[in-house]
């Protein structure tokens, strides 16, 4: 864990864990789905079911999804600016056999119709891990650049995009490779040191048999 | 990588010769692939969002839910009389931990340190350190690296989040940040730095996490109090000379098996302690019915 995640973030109250952290999911799940979100259905398991209201989990969540920042003073009143913003959203507590006492469920969809569902968990101190994307575990907490590249499973996707990262002097932190089953959806999860230019994900996006780029910036 | 252990940090100091902060702050530049000073101004900036949430504090903000809010300017009435037990400089650290937790508990902006919920234990010991030109603006970052350190094996070890580990890991563990803090201020050894750590998270161990109605108000905000006035005996105690038995990495593995084996109506979830006796849960019935 980072120092800066012991001292810090600088967050608006009342809780790291509830508040902080529940924007984060906000954010990466905005990040994730691309654009601007318009729908979101979300469900809250565990302490973030029992405790969220009193947290301002519900209106962390929201925020996030609007593209707030943690220290955002706006945070109290996101659901005002969803309104404005065209944003239409449910709570509902759901039950998630063996998840971490704060996650949370979300489906979501921009305004290009692109949807997105994950399960995402708050460590405590504004700290978050992405468990699941569409039904695939990824397990990556967005600290670091990270790009998840979900591809057809045949031999030399990984190849591929291991030696584009070597091309640009990228160096690799953690790598995990995930597949539904043989010859169906693979999804790989790489976490790097260094920043990735805009171009070079567009051309992992342009690789035959990839089916989708994301980069989150960590 | 993060430290696994006090032990490596102190191995760390001796091995290249340098103090509990510089170990700490040369494995951030690492990590995070900066420089020392990048490293230094975000610990500065931190430290400056600290004071400027102790300058924000209103004495006639009340949270939500009106069940806190006040209490930091009273306490500051009252204490200015100089006829406390506590005296002006223990007098002012109460006024500003409580003053910190009510920020929090109002929506206002802070300093998570390790959490939330405990944000007020870091300031309430510092800013009258600094005030008192105990330490310069240098010292108190220096101080706040050595903290993050022991905050970070914490969190490595064990957990800071309430939710995991009930309050002994956010404010047991802000306390055992800030008796570390507070040693090296005044000089203490790296020896002296662990041991008044060590007995700062072993006297909150077993401490519960029991919000009423779920909320990080009662008892959190005064909490916070007890967590700054232990940092204050345990460094003093520290810097008397007196040891502890158990080790620090010991104690924070012992924090981690108290919190394992805590019933999960003590850890967060509004359920059990104080949330559970017959005002806390006539005060939730109260919220949730305005809502």
């Amino acid at each position: 864990m980072n120092i800066f995640d012991i001292m810090g973030p600088i967050m608006v109250g009342p809780s790291s864990s509830h508040t902080a952290g529940a924007v984060r999911i906000g954010l990466i799940t905005k990040t994730l789905v691309g654009g601007n979100v318009k729908k979101a259905d979300i469900g809250l398991y565990g302490s973030f079911a029992a405790t969220g209201k009193g947290h301002g989990t519900d209106r962390a969540i929201i925020a996030g999804l609007l593209g707030m920042q943690p220290d955002d003073m706006r945070i109290p009143m996101s659901f005002v600016v969803a309104e404005k913003e065209g944003l239409k959203f449910k709570f509902e507590n759901v039950n998630i056999p063996n998840a971490h006492p704060n996650t949370a469920l979300l489906h979501v969809e921009n305004e290009y119709g692109n949807i997105c569902d994950v399960q995402i968990s708050s460590l405590g101190g504004g700290r978050i891990l992405v468990n699941k994307l569409n039904g695939i575990e990824v397990n990556c907490s967005g600290e670091k650049p990270t790009i998840i590249v979900r591809n057809i499973d045949k031999p030399g996707y990984v190849a591929e995009v291991t030696s584009m990262l070597a091309s640009k002097n990228i160096n690799i932190a953690t790598m995990r490779l995930h597949r539904e089953k043989r010859g169906g959806e693979a999804v790989m999860v790489i976490e790097v040191d260094e920043k990735i230019n805009e171009e070079s994900i567009k051309w992992l996006s342009s690789i035959k048999g990839v089916l989708n780029v994301t980069y989150i910036k960590g | 990588m993060a430290f696994g252990s006090v032990k490596e940090i102190l191995e760390k100091c001796t091995k290249d010769n340098i103090e509990f902060w510089q170990a700490v702050i040369h494995d951030d530049i690492t990590e995070r692939g900066t420089t020392e000073e990048e490293s230094f101004e975000k610990m500065r900036i931190m430290w400056e969002a600290m004071v400027s949430s102790a300058d924000d504090y209103e004495p006639d903000i009340k949270s939500n839910s009106s069940l806190v809010g006040g209490m930091g300017g009273k306490f500051e009435k009252y204490s200015e009389k100089g006829e406390s037990y506590c005296g002006d400089f223990v007098g002012e650290v109460i006024k500003y931990a409580l003053e910190m937790g009510e920020n929090n508990a109002c929506m206002k902006r802070i300093v998570a340190a390790p959490t939330a919920g405990a944000c007020g234990v870091m300031p309430a010991v510092l800013i009258p350190v600094f005030k008192r030109n105990m330490a310069d603006e240098e010292k108190i970052i220096k101080a706040l690296f050595t903290a993050a350190g022991i905050g970070q094996v914490i969190a490595e070890r064990a957990f800071i989040a309430g939710a995991s580990g009930g309050c002994q890991a956010e404010i047991g563990s802000a306390s055992a940040m800030a008796a570390a803090a507070l040693t090296f201020i005044k000089g203490g050894s790296n020896e002296k730095i662990t041991f008044a750590s060590a007995m700062a998270l072993q006297n909150l161990l077993g401490l519960v996490c029991d919000p009423v109605a779920g909320l990080v108000e009662v008892p959190c905000v005064k909490r916070n109090v007890i967590g700054a006035m232990n940092a204050l005996s345990c460094a003093d105690m520290a810097l008397a000379g007196i040891g502890n038995i158990i080790p620090l990495d010991e104690v924070i593995d012992a924090m981690r098996e108290v919190g394992e084996s805590m019933n999960v109506n003590l850890k967060e979830t509004g359920c059990g302690g104080c949330a559970n006796t017959p005002t806390g849960i006539r005060i939730k019935k109260e919220l949730m019915g305005e809502e």
